[in-house]
This record gives C-alpha cells, structure tokens and sequence, in this order.
C-alpha cells in the first residue's frame, strides 16, 4: 500500500498536479490557497517532470495564461479564491467558448467584495451557473478532503480533456487549510509531443502540410454560427450530465429525512447525520461530488423513501435551488446555512433539522 | 518587348508568399495591418519556420489575422495577449510564438500583461501596431492618440486636461531589463516596408535565442478613423505622429 | 544594362487604395475606369512602357494583390 502523507489540501493540489503529469501552472497568490503555488515553486517540478510553474501578475493573466497553454492541448492549470475567480470570469467564458480544457481550482473564501478569509461557499452559483458571460458550463468537482484535492486534479484533467470543457475543483478554507492523510497514486508522466498530437488534433502544434492551421477562438461574428457553437456546447453539456454524474451517500438506504451537503460542509453533515441517529431520527446525506453535473435524478429518485430534505450550506442558500429544482415541491425542502466565514457545527446542523422537520 | 513576353512565370520577381491565405481581407483600402501581415508571412516564409509559428491576434480590427496568415493562431480576450504567448512559448520552447496587437488592446487594456511579459523576458515577438485610434469599434480616442486628434471620443480634438496625454509605451517597454530588442518602424513606402521586414526578421530569430522580449511597434494608418483617403493618411502619418513617435531602434543587445 | 518590367494585379482583389500609384516611381500604375465586384476601381498598368520591375508598388500593397515581373533586354 502506497505511504500517506500529512499534508494542507492546498499542498494536496500541488502533488496531485505534477504526479498526474501536468504541464504548467500559472498563479497569483490569494488567501487561502497560496500553499498550492508555495508547494509547487518548493517542489521545483519543471527539474523532474519539466513542469512549468509560474507567478503571473494578475489572476487575470493567470486564467489567460492557461488559455494560451491549453491552446497547445497542454495540461494546464490555475488556482485562486472567490475574488480571483471572479477576475477570471472572461477568461473561463472564453476557455469555454473556444473548448479548450483545463482545471481550475477555487478555494473559496466569504465574501462578496474582499470580505473575509474565512471559509464559505457562496461561489456555487459562479461556478455552476456561469459566472463569465454566455451560456456556458464547467465541470465542477467539490472535493470533501484533502485526498479528494489530490484526486481530483487528475480526474479534473481526464473530464476537461474528454469533453474539452473547463473543469472547476470547487474547494473552500477549509479543504485547502486543513491537515490530512493524503495517499498519493502513482506517479504518470508528461505526455510527449507526438501523444499530445495524437490526442489533440484540434491543438496548436505547428501548421505542417499534412493538415489545415489550427485555430482557437470563441468569435463567431455570423448569429447563425455562433448559435451553431452553441447548440453544440449544451449538447456536450447534456452529454456531460448524462454519463458525468458523481455523488456519495452515507446512512442513506434507510434514510426518511435526507441531508444535501457537498465539500467541507458534507464532511460536518456526516457528524450531524450520527447524532441524528443517536437521537432516533432516520436521517442520511447525500453529497453531490460533481456540482455540474448536478445528480439531479439520484435525488429525484429518493423522494419516494423521504418525508424532506436539509440542505447545509456555508452560504446563503445557493445550491439548494438546485435541490428544489430537482424535488419539484413534492416533499419539504429547507436550507440552513450559515455565511461570512462563519462554519456551522454538526449540532446547529441537527438543531436546524429539529426546527425543520421535528416541531 | 510585348508584355506577354516579361509577363512569364520565369521573370516572376515578386508576388504573394503563399503563407499569406488567398481570403481577401477585411480591412479598409490602404490600411496598415495588410503591409505588416504580408511582412510578418514573408519572414515567416523566408525563415521556413510556418510549422513552428504560433500567432496569437487580439481584439479590434486585427483580430481576422487568423484568416489571412496560413499558420497556427489563438485568439486573446482582449489585452490578454501576451499572457497566452507567455505560456504558449514556455509550454512550447521549440515554437517561433508572437503577438499582433493594436493600440487600444496593447497600451489601454492590455499595459499590464504587456508590461510584465516584456519585464520577465519571455522569448516572444510583440508586433504593436499603433494607428492612434481605436478602428473596429469606429474611431474613439486611443492612448496614443495625439494631442489635439479628433477621435468620436475626442470631438473637440484629445485635450490633455479632459483625456491625459499619448502614452508611448514603446519608451516605456524599453527600459525593462527583460527586452532585447525594441524598435519603432512604419509601412508606408518601400524602403520603410524593407526595414520593418528585417526588425521583424531579427525579432523572431531573437526569440529563440533566449535573449529577452523582441518588441516591433509600427506606426500605421487607419485612414478610416481618420478620415482620409490613404494615401493622405500616410502623408498625415509623417507630419504628425513621426515627429512624436519617432522611428528606429530604442535598443538592440 | 536595362531592364524591363511588368505587373498584374488580382482586380478582385484589388481596392483601389492608390498607394501603389504613389510610390510607383516611374508614373506606371493608375486607377483602372472599370469596378471590380466590389466596386472599387482597381490598379493597372496605364503606361506599360514605363515599368522597370522595382517591385516597390507589391512591397507596399496592403493586399498582396500585384505580382511583379522583370527582364534584362
């Protein structure tokens, strides 16, 4: 068994991005993710893989530096928290725009405006309903722990490619600050040239006769072009939430009453989850892993066994729009949360669920 | 001689370089970017490198570049360019990369990118075209725009009072450590078109020689926005904005 | 020894913005009567004779639309 490590879920980023064979990083140091940059300049990876790791001078500059990267079907990669992400807004519109993959890490932080650096989760609707201009989607992975950061900058790689789609590690504080085991997977290397052609036909690797230039843009002037390209992006994203959907449930087989909870706040759930056990209440939770796509048809298919759904989190109610959405109104669906960097205990969980669902 | 008899393929001197796409461009009659697009292909052709030539166009007129150089091209958000070139060149150390980009995107939106990329050094090509206006979105005032120009934003001619003064990057860019070779040129008569194609030549041969930033501005027309009929607009070029931008090499090392 | 020259131009091509003619320094290249498609009168050779094949007119064509040609006689 391969050996765990205690490490920060922002240092977890770091390894998993250059042990899954990414080719560049490009950051701007924000609060509180800078562990993952700090790691990487530590690590001195473009030494052993050839990685590329550089400080950019704005997030602005980050996101387009990932633009340009991807551009040449290179594994690319950015991370920032809440008020970088939103400086990144035109440029993830424009990875999307012209499909170009790439994973992009949020440890999220309260807000709006500097706000707090605290943890939160009020940058679920940025992330899942666009955020940048346009009728666009990414893929957003909500990872519960550190080796879940490890994880799924791999997997976020494999998604962005297959689909050529922006891929999101919606993380938070918490994720990134805390200290846990991190089991790291083997160690793969760069792709070559020749496989980066081979998989990326669309990728800018040089015009050679054999083959017409290659162009990345998201400008289509014509209106009948331009809603061509998007007919094609929501198809990929029905393909996407058709075959994409990834989500874990615990005590949820038995479960009347359901909590909806994803990243740090699922992990504190899973406590409020035991004490409601305890208490003789038939509670379970279910935590959605891919928040686009969003298992809006395993939660559908629960409503038969449930009598209500809480969903928890560390905002002002965000995600459980897609709850609703997903219920239709045929059972109870009610929100707790709390904001500002404020991180609520199992006991408010179970509390809230009391107040809700037991009075 | 009958001119059928010169007008052979054996007597052919000059003509199209086949880097150059046969799409017609966009741009008004006269303009600027159809010279230094042409000049830029011929390097290009000259140098035998359109297999390792990455062009990154912007936003604003120039941002069809793509369909007129028959090479690999991404297309920036705009100002952004240099950010993509950073990471294109360092994820790509073997490709010739460079940038095309107008006032507005260069010196208004885009000083920052410009700035730091030119201030790291990174080994790319900067082709900064400065016509003092901004063309595509109809002739508003530009950062380089003369004091006293009348732009749509400047009806009354650019007062520095209400609108600041041009910015000449180019000087600025030319005291960062991190450039090698800055030069101001135009592109209006042959022997201004012969010098433009050799800065561009040394331009792209520099960048791969891990020198620094190789930065061509080149002093244009857009006689449209100016409201003038081309040939005009060059002569207007030369009385107006030589004498503050003059041309030639800032620095060269 | 002298020499002789030619030009075509690609009429469609071709829009008529005149800064060939002003830097064809022996008075060869002018504006055509005839339109093209797009309606621009295009460049030609209106005194043949006179072209030397410097190939100033193609260097400074906005459009790459004049071929140059040139014989020693």
């Amino acid at each position: 068994m391969a050996e765990k490590i205690l490490m920060k879920g922002n240092e977890a980023i770091a390894y998993g991005a250059i042990r899954c064979g990414a080719d560049g990083y490009f950051g701007y140091p924000i609060t509180p993710q800078s562990e993952v940059m700090e790691t990487l300049m530590e690590q001195k990876p473009w030494e052993t893989t050839g990685m590329v790791v550089l400080q950019a001078e704005s997030e602005t500059s980050s996101i387009n530096m990932v633009y340009g990267g991807a551009s040449t079907g290179k594994k690319v990669m950015t991370s920032s928290s809440s008020l970088g992400i939103s400086l990144m807004a035109e440029g993830l519109s424009y990875l999307a725009g012209a499909e170009l993959p790439c994973v992009v890490v949020n440890v999220m932080r309260g807000g709006p405006g500097l706000g707090t650096i605290q943890p939160s989760q009020a940058d679920y609707f940025q992330a899942v309903k666009g955020g940048g201009h346009g009728d666009y989607k990414m893929i957003v992975l909500a990872p519960a722990s550190a080796q879940d950061m490890y994880d799924y900058v791999g997997l976020g790689f494999d998604l962005a490619f297959k689909y050529r789609i922006p891929a999101m590690i919606l993380s938070d504080g918490v994720i990134g600050q805390m200290m846990e085991k991190v089991e790291m997977g083997e160690m793969k290397p760069r792709r070559t040239a020749e496989q980066v052609k081979a998989e990326c036909p669309w990728a800018l690797t040089g015009k050679t006769p054999e083959r017409d230039r290659n162009l990345i843009t998201s400008l289509a002037l014509d209106p009948n072009v331009q809603e061509r390209v998007n007919i094609k992006l929501q198809a990929k994203y029905k393909e996407i939430q058709e075959n994409e959907v990834r989500y874990a449930t615990y005590l949820a087989e038995d479960a009347e009453y359901l909590f909806v909870a994803y990243g740090s706040m699922s992990r504190i759930c899973e406590a409020a989850v035991d004490q409601a056990r305890e208490a003789g209440y038939k509670v379970g939770l279910l935590r959605p892993i891919t928040l686009f796509p969003f298992p809006e048809k395993q939660i559908k298919d629960m409503i038969p066994q449930l009598k209500g759904i809480l969903t928890v989190e560390m905002s002002a109610g965000q995600m459980v729009e897609d709850v609703r959405l997903a219920v239709e109104g045929r059972i109870p669906v009610e929100f707790y949360g709390r904001m500002g960097g404020i991180i609520p205990s199992p006991d408010e969980v179970l509390d809230a669920f009391v107040k809700f669902f037991k009075k | 001689m009958d001119i059928k008899d010169i007008i052979k393929p054996e007597n052919v001197v000059y003509s199209k370089t086949p880097v150059l796409s046969d799409a017609i461009m966009h741009y008004c009659p006269g303009c600027t970017h159809g010279v230094v697009h042409k000049v830029i292909a011929e390097v290009i052709e000259e140098m035998g490198i359109q297999d390792k030539t990455i062009g990154i166009s912007p936003v604003g007129c120039a941002v069809f570049a793509y369909n007129y150089l028959n090479i690999d091209w991404e297309q920036a958000a705009h100002g952004r360019a240099p950010a993509l070139a950073t990471a294109t060149k360092r994820l790509n150390p073997d490709k010739y990369v460079f940038t095309y980009q107008g006032d507005g995107d260069l010196a208004s939106i885009g000083t920052a990118e410009v700035m730091h990329a030119c201030n790291r050094g990174e080994n790319i090509v900067i082709v900064f075209i400065n016509n003092a206006i901004y063309g595509m979105t109809g002739g508003q005032m530009a950062p380089t725009t003369l004091l006293g120009q009348v732009t749509a934003t400047t009806p009354y001619g650019r007062d520095a009072k209400l609108n600041g003064y041009p910015l000449k990057i180019t000087e600025l860019l030319a005291q960062l450590e991190g450039t090698c070779y800055v030069t101001r040129q135009s592109a209006q008569n042959p022997a201004s078109v012969r010098k433009l194609k050799k800065a561009i030549r040394k331009a792209f041969e520099n960048s791969m020689m891990e020198k620094g930033t190789s930065f061509v501005e080149v002093v244009g027309t857009c006689n449209s926005g100016w409201k003038m009929s081309p040939v005009k607009a060059n002569k207007w070029m030369e009385e107006n904005m030589f004498p503050f931008y003059p041309l030639g090499d800032m620095k060269d090392r | 020894m002298a020499v002789k020259g030619a030009i075509t131009v690609d009429t469609e091509k071709c829009k008529g913005c005149s800064v060939c003619i002003a830097n064809c320094p022996t008075g060869t290249i002018a504006l055509s009567k005839q339109v093209n498609g797009k309606g621009y009168n295009y460049a030609y050779m209106e005194n043949p004779e006179n072209c030397t094949g410097c190939t100033n007119c193609a260097t400074v064509c906005p459009d790459a639309v004049i071929t140059v040609y040139r014989v020693k006689i």
